[in-house]
């Protein structure tokens, strides 16, 4: 039974149910709603709920459940032909493919079961007949893994036809216990607002735990770095140079460097553009201005990154190479951290302004009053009263944007070129951490090598680096907002 | 009380400090301030009453020229300090907010110390040429404000730490650092208790001997205890002005008398 129908069958009850319960929480008080506990609806929901979400439970423990046990039911069988390691596993990629192979020739009707019990590995041409649905195989089928094919075949159809069996009889009884339950005392109204607060934490746990998901994961993979490279090397270290014949020097600082060095002229030009203009929106421009100049600001924001890279690899980085590197003799390559950094800067203008236009105006209007009735002029106001108010809002909008900079990648990639290196020179190509993590992860590598592993440690750092920025960022804002609230 | 103020009406001096004639004031399409004519006393406390909405507090900000800030706001007519007109192309209202200090209704210290607060206006109208006569400033606005007995010994803690009494006198104190020659406060104890509403009360009559105080509340009790002079506004008209005693015990107009006796408001 497929799960589309096994959907609609639960679905289906489930609305029934609603009905029914609506119907039957009436009729238990001969029509008068006012003598119910909760709402009609309410008991018609707490029996779809019932019927609903037990057997949706069941369907999602049984599709995570049933690949696995499938599996290692059908490993065994593979294990005796002798294979292990990554032989076993193209084994059982092979079983897999093609016990769906033969369920394509069943559904054809080319292939009748009966035909198919008798078919042998070693007399039919199953090769040449999987081609014909699609199923490309390398080599002649080996007895083994035909017999495996069979019998993965098999498990399947029986889990599928015992897992509608399982949720349809779930649903079944969630309904009947829901309908049985319903009397006018039955506080449906309790159930429906638990479900509600169960959806909620639902979804907030679905974020922290990836979060926490994620972090686990570069956890657990850069310690497996760490006992194939030395912790030591990978933070003091100057170089950083991989060979992937082994032996490669696997030093952090040069992309620490380029990533501290790139962002930090990001910062340059877009803290104080992007500060400017926010005075500029919150005080100054008139309410036409503003609502045109805020959007079109905050445009800039929604270009895709690669565009802003594209942009600093055929404009910024020429030009800035032939009208500035070149005359100063500084440089001859038009990637240079300077490339990258202004295009960066320019991006990053929408985050502080925006950010920083908000809170400028969230600064009490009492404040502007309290200086203009002294005399001042709007300039001295924002200067002496209303930035300083503003600033650790500011700060925040400023860490925010600075842990977006560190983060960055495409335009880093176009702009500032992949040489590791520690230098001064803004007119040198240099790289950053995030450039070297796709780098090392792209192209055909095994996941065991130090070289491909370090991009965990780097994305480790990185992520640690950005955290504590952004926990910066909010201390800092949250403590703004205590001052005025 | 009252009849100290009965001794004081008489020696009030009589020479116009800002005269006011036929001003208007539109926000937008709405006709807040109709045909004002109105004379302030100088080293008077006048008060301004009247029920909510009734253009009190707008009039009170066209004196120093507070209404620029609102877009939509309109003022016409004339009015005069000193005898020279407010709304002339020539004045520049950031100089003549210096002269016209304002306190208003909610006590609004800037987020900086005690002194930076004081010394706010002193600094940007650059009244003090060293440390030490801004140091004098300061001290001179603060017992002026009654504040500087508690605070003398923080001066470096931040204004937003006082309590709402304190703070309140030191946004006075704020004003009065720039030397202003007339003192405009909205509703400025509506915010306080009853405690600190009678401390600030206590400085205004301290502050009348130096310059004119113009009071917008809606306390008739208050404007009958501070005030020498009062107006009486209604729906945007100046319904009455005159000595404060003869408008609350023989006011002319029968609005007046229905507003002081709580019959509307």
């Amino acid at each position: 039974m497929s799960i589309g129908l096994i959907l609609l069958f639960v679905v289906g009850l489930g609305v029934i149910g609603f009905y029914l319960g609506r119907r039957r929480a009436l009729t238990s008080v001969s029509g008068d709603p006012r003598k119910l506990h909760s709402l009609p609806s309410q008991y018609g929901q707490s029996v779809f709920l019932f019927t609903v979400v037990p057997a949706l439970l069941l369907l999602a423990v049984w599709l995570l459940a049933e690949p696995r046990v499938i599996d290692s039911r059908v490993r065994g069988v593979v294990e005796a032909t002798g294979a292990t390691g990554s032989e076993l596993d193209l084994k059982m990629a092979d079983v897999t493919r093609i016990s769906e192979g033969l369920d394509a020739l069943v559904q054809r009707s080319t292939l009748t079961e009966d035909q198919l019990t008798q078919m042998r590995a070693d007399m039919a041409d199953v090769r040449g007949r999987l081609a014909d649905v699609g199923v490309a195989l390398g080599s002649a089928v080996e007895p083994a893994v035909f017999q495996a094919a069979k019998q993965r075949r098999a498990l399947v159809q029986t889990s599928s036809l015992l897992k509608g069996a399982g949720v349809a009889l779930f649903a079944i009884a969630g309904f009947a216990f829901a309908i049985s339950r319903i009397n006018p005392t039955f506080r449906a109204r309790n159930v429906s607002e638990g479900v509600v607060m169960a959806l909620l934490i639902g979804s907030s746990l679905v974020a922290i735990l990836t979060t926490v998901g994620i972090v686990l994961s570069l956890v657990f993979e850069t310690a497996s770095f760490f006992r194939m490279y030395p912790a030591k090397d990978f933070f003091l270290s100057l170089t950083w140079n991989p060979q992937f014949r082994g032996g490669s020097d696997l030093g952090i600082w040069p992309l620490l460097w380029g990533t501290l060095y790139v962002s930090f002229i990001a910062l340059l030009v877009a803290v104080p553009i992007g500060l400017l203009a926010a005075i500029y929106l919150a005080e100054y421009a008139s309410k036409r201005v503003r609502s045109v100049a805020k959007p079109a600001i905050e445009i800039l924001a929604g270009i895709p990154t690669i565009v802003y890279g594209l942009f600093a690899l055929i404009t910024v980085g020429p030009a800035l190479r032939d009208y500035f590197a070149q005359p100063l003799g500084l440089g001859s390559s038009s990637s240079s951290v300077m490339t990258a950094g202004l295009v960066m800067g320019i991006m990053l203008i929408p985050f502080v302004s925006s950010l920083s236009d908000d809170i400028i105006n969230s600064v009490p209007q009492a404040m502007r009053d309290g200086s203009y009735g002294l005399g001042a002029t709007k300039s001295e106001s924002i200067k002496q009263v209303i930035l300083p108010a503003a600033l650790p809002g500011v700060v925040g909008a400023v860490l925010l944007a600075a842990s977006r900079a560190i983060g960055e990648t495409m335009i880093v990639v176009l702009g500032a070129g992949a040489a590791a290196k520690l230098s001064l020179n803004p007119f040198e190509a240099m790289t950053t951490i995030t450039v070297k993590i796709v780098s090392q992860l792209t192209g055909d590598t095994e996941f065991a090598s130090p070289e491909t592993l370090v991009a965990f440690a780097l994305g480790l750092t990185l992520f640690v680096f950005t955290l504590g920025l952004n926990v910066l960022a909010l201390y800092i804002v949250r403590k703004y907002r205590e001052q005025y609230e | 009380m009252y009849d100290m103020n009965r001794v004081e009406n008489a020696v009030g001096q009589d020479e116009i400090k800002i005269s006011a004639r036929k001003v208007q004031v539109y926000y937008g399409d709405t006709h807040a301030i109709k045909d004002v004519d109105v004379d302030i006393l100088d080293k008077t406390v006048t008060a301004f009453i009247g029920p909510s909405g009734c253009g009190k507090s707008t009039f009170l900000r066209c004196l120093n020229r507070m209404n620029d800030t609102i877009a939509a706001a309109r003022v016409e007519g004339k009015i005069a300090l000193d005898g020279e007109d407010i709304y002339d192309r020539r004045v520049d209202p950031v100089q003549l907010r210096a002269k016209v200090g304002m306190v208003f209704q909610k006590p609004n210290p800037f987020p900086k110390s005690i002194y930076d607060n004081v010394a706010y206006g002193p600094r940007i109208h650059g009244l003090a040429r060293n440390k030490a006569e801004l140091d004098e400033i300061v001290e001179r606005s603060l017992r002026g404000a009654a504040l500087w007995n508690e605070a003398k010994d923080r001066l470096q803690e931040p204004g937003t730490g006082l309590s709402g009494g304190q703070q309140q006198r030191l946004c006075i104190a704020r004003a009065v650092a720039t030397s202003p020659e007339v003192l405009l406060m909205d509703e400025p104890c509506s915010a306080l208790d009853p405690i600190a509403t009678g401390q600030v009360e206590e400085l205004i009559e301290q502050l009348r001997q130096q310059f004119s105080v113009v009071i917008v509340t809606h306390s008739m009790q208050q404007a009958a205890r501070v005030s020498q002079k009062t107006a009486f506004f209604h729906l945007g008209n100046l319904v009455e002005y005159g000595e404060t005693d003869d408008i609350f015990t023989k006011p002319k107009d029968s609005r007046t008398e229905s507003y002081i006796s709580g019959r509307i408001g």
